[in-house]
């Protein structure tokens, strides 16, 4: 104690500036691009604003969106797919990491075989999909045909809409499959021998030392995955104005969601609030709905994972 | 502390530049007097127009081109220089930054109401006035298209209409159908089936997912009313949706929501050389004045007979025959716009030309909006061009007014179209209602 209060108190004050003003890029661009957004988003949730004019309206957008059964709609889409696509995700990029760390000769080539997917472009990749799977036209179905299987509706059904996303978002999961294998490949190689030693087989092996060692990429992994299906918004926009076939001309417009509103997201409610139909303050209100389940599914993967590193 | 005296005369001088920073923009409405006998735009100052349009196509922008420079070789002093293919949300995000184009034309209605109503799009009425144009040379739906709420703040450049295509190869010596009921007969005369039940050729296919077939293209066949005269929904208190849809149902049902279903969804892209019309798998189809300007471009479908003909009708409001909907391109001065006498004089020209627009509707092959251009001798005319002539002019030819929700209210009812055809909604009187309650409620937030 006696130490710290050494510290002449002149200094210390010069040492906190110096910390501020190292910190300061970082303040400011919190400030700007995220403080400001968010208390500005607050601001417009209780206005009514056609991205000219401003109106207050109170609590009329927040009503408005609680009753919007769009709204519940895309929520529940997304939440599907932070359900079940985001683990999907995990669990290829991490099969296929695992898989090619055991490869003795060809690795590099199934690598960069495994990686090259996540190069593609979004809206090409999403195209190539939706063509792919053409339940009429498309060679997956054709192939299933040839062996006597009648091929799904994929993206044209309700059902199968969200699953053949999956699909893309799995083919294309290159990037964390790269970083699990860097992970994979740093876990230290005598936790396995002495393992052996103490008579561990392969899962008890990859329960045991692999996944407690690569635990904090997996949360990094999960986490990011989270956000990002939280987000998504592209691959589900264009695969079902690809796979409705409609296009905007006069007196015929594109219903968002297709087939069904089943791949309508959050965000993309989002957007055609905002900017389709000209209702920023409803879309503000979307916004920070979007944001409290971003948050709140943070805080549960953070603190299932602490919980499980506790435990390790 | 010393930065402190710096930073506040940083924020000031941040503050006074954002203050002075965009002098406002001339806007249009005064217009200055002439002193000589010519043209007001031969009296215009030199300038340089920015013109956003959503034409992509090759043909499209030469030929839109080609009108701009009737326009440049009047009046040389003006140079026009164009952007194509912009798309709505680009030209309202460039209002909004305040980098506006001095002219822009959509390829939809759907936004005139909120540009109107927002002030985005600078309201005509006062030149149009000065100007002594006469709006009656335009069609009633076109008038209603392009104003909102007595804000005329966009033209009609060229529409189009929509009408019955049919391949006569097909049609097995058949006259086109004039109403509902013989539409029905003809679809499943004509209709084909393999022996599992499969379609093979569909006489019609009346499901609103299809292709063009969205309400309000198959709305006039009923003479069926969006909006009450105070803005609010008539889809729910309209009889004639009713009708439309009921018979539409019948002709799904006899085909079998299934079967239809999965005979759309194996069809070709609509916009490519493999269209079930150009294929020859369907015998009947809507479609736009601009499908015969696709047809004779594809080196396979350009030798396909076919014929034209306006829509079918219900049969209790014959009437209605010769009409159909119509809707289509139009073109403004946005607010922020930096020369909008110079960009009204080009509007000016570009839609009331007779001239610019017979040579525009000649080279894309839409509809030219005024009298004068439709009854040019210069307008190339074939009779299956001529029938969407005919509907354009029709007096009870309609179009979807301009709503401050359009394209929220048509997404509305295109997504109970889907649950009714598909046989998921019972009540057919409590889903239009339910239709009724989702467009009046957004109506009331948007600020009715």
């Amino acid at each position: 104690m006696a130490s710290t209060h050494a510290v002449p108190p002149r200094w210390r004050r010069g040492e906190g500036a110096r910390a501020l003003l190292w910190l300061a890029p970082w303040i400011v661009g919190v400030l700007v691009f995220f403080g400001y957004p968010l208390l500005a988003t607050v601001y417009f949730s209780f206005y009514r604003y056609d991205l000219f004019t401003l109106e207050f309206v109170g609590l009329d957008n927040w009503r408005y969106a609680f009753a919007d059964e769009r709204v519940y709609q895309s929520a529940r889409n997304t939440l599907w797919l932070v359900v079940f696509m985001v683990p999907a995700q995990l669990l290829f990029a991490l099969g296929v990491a695992q898989l090619l760390t055991k490869i003795k000769s060809g690795a590099g080539v199934l690598r960069t075989i495994f990686y090259l997917p996540s190069l593609v472009p979004a809206v090409a990749g999403t195209v190539a999909f939706v063509y792919l799977l053409n339940p009429a036209t498309g060679p997956v179905n054709q192939l299933l045909a040839l062996v006597g299987i009648t091929g799904p509706d994929w993206f044209g059904s309700a059902a199968w809409a969200k699953p053949s996303l999956t699909l893309l978002a799995v083919w294309g999961v290159g990037n964390t499959m790269m970083i699990f294998l860097a992970a994979l490949l740093d876990v230290p190689r005598h936790l396995y021998e002495a393992a052996a030693i103490d008579g561990a087989g392969a899962w008890r092996q990859f329960r045991n030392v692999t996944l407690p060692t690569i635990s904090p990429v997996l949360m990094f992994s999960a986490i990011t995955g989270v956000i990002y299906a939280v987000q998504y918004f592209a691959q589900a926009m264009i695969a079902s104005r690809v796979a409705s076939g409609a296009t905007d001309s006069a007196g015929s417009t594109f219903t968002p969601g297709y087939p069904d509103g089943s791949l309508l997201t959050l965000p993309q409610h989002l957007f055609h609030t905002g900017f389709r139909d000209w209702s920023m303050g409803l879309a503000c209100v979307h916004a920070l709905l979007l944001f409290a389940v971003s948050m709140v599914f943070t805080l549960i993967l953070l603190r299932q994972f602490s919980r499980a590193e506790g435990e390790s | 502390m010393r930065f402190v005296p710096l930073a506040a005369a940083g924020l000031l001088a941040l503050s006074l530049t954002a203050c002075t920073a965009g002098t406002e923009a001339p806007s249009l409405g005064a217009r200055p007097t002439t002193t000589g006998t010519g043209p007001v735009a031969a009296a215009l100052p030199p300038a340089t127009l920015e013109l956003w349009h959503g034409f992509s196509t090759d043909a499209e922008t030469t030929a839109f081109e080609e009108a701009i420079a009737g326009f440049t070789k009047k009046y040389p002093q003006i140079k026009v220089t164009a952007k194509k293919a912009v798309q709505d949300a680009q030209i309202t995000a460039a209002i909004r930054g305040g980098k506006a184009p001095d002219v822009a034309a959509s390829f939809t209605t759907d936004n005139v109401a909120q540009w109107c109503r927002s002030g985005a799009f600078q309201d005509l009425t006062q030149v149009i006035q000065q100007d002594g144009i006469d709006l009656s040379v335009l069609p009633e739906a076109s008038r209603s298209y392009t104003e909102f709420e007595g804000k005329r703040c966009t033209m009609p450049l060229l529409a189009d209409a929509y009408g019955l295509y049919y391949n006569k190869a097909l049609m097995k010596g058949n006259e086109p159908p004039k109403t509902l009921s013989e539409l029905t007969e003809l679809t499943k005369k004509l209709t084909v089936r393999d022996p599992d039940g499969t379609i093979k050729v569909a006489g019609f296919i009346p499901s609103f997912q299809y292709y063009e077939n969205s309400p309000s293209h198959l709305g006039p066949m009923v003479g069926a009313k969006w909006y009450n005269p105070d803005g609010t929904s008539a889809i729910g208190s309209d009889p004639a949706w009713k009708q439309l849809l009921t018979w539409q149902k019948e002709l799904v049902d006899w085909y079998g929501y299934d079967n239809l279903d999965k005979f759309r969804k194996g069809l070709g892209d609509e916009w490519g050389s493999e269209h079930p019309f150009f294929e020859g798998k369907v015998a009947m189809a809507v479609d736009g004045e601009w499908r015969n300007a696709m047809i004779a471009a594809d080196p396979e479908a350009k030798s396909m007979d076919y014929g034209t003909a306006p829509l079918p009708v219900a049969d209790d409001k014959p009437d209605l025959y010769g009409s159909g909907f119509t809707a289509g391109t139009v073109i403004g001065v946005p607010k922020g716009a930096k020369h909008p006498q110079h960009a009204w004089e080009l509007i000016k020209h570009l839609t009331t030309d007779t001239d610019s627009l017979v040579t525009l509707s000649n080279a894309l092959r839409n509809v030219p909006t005024t009298k004068a251009a439709m009854e040019s001798p210069k307008l190339a005319k074939d009779d299956k061009f001529a029938t969407f002539l005919d509907i354009f002019a029709h007096p009870k030819t309609s179009t979807l007014p301009a709503s401050v929700n359009s394209v929220f209210n048509q997404d509305a009812f295109s997504t109970f179209l889907i649950q009714w055809e598909k046989g998921a909604v019972k009540d057919l009187d409590a889903g239009l209602a339910g239709v009724d309650k989702r467009i009046n409620d957004k109506l009331k937030l948007s600020g009715g």
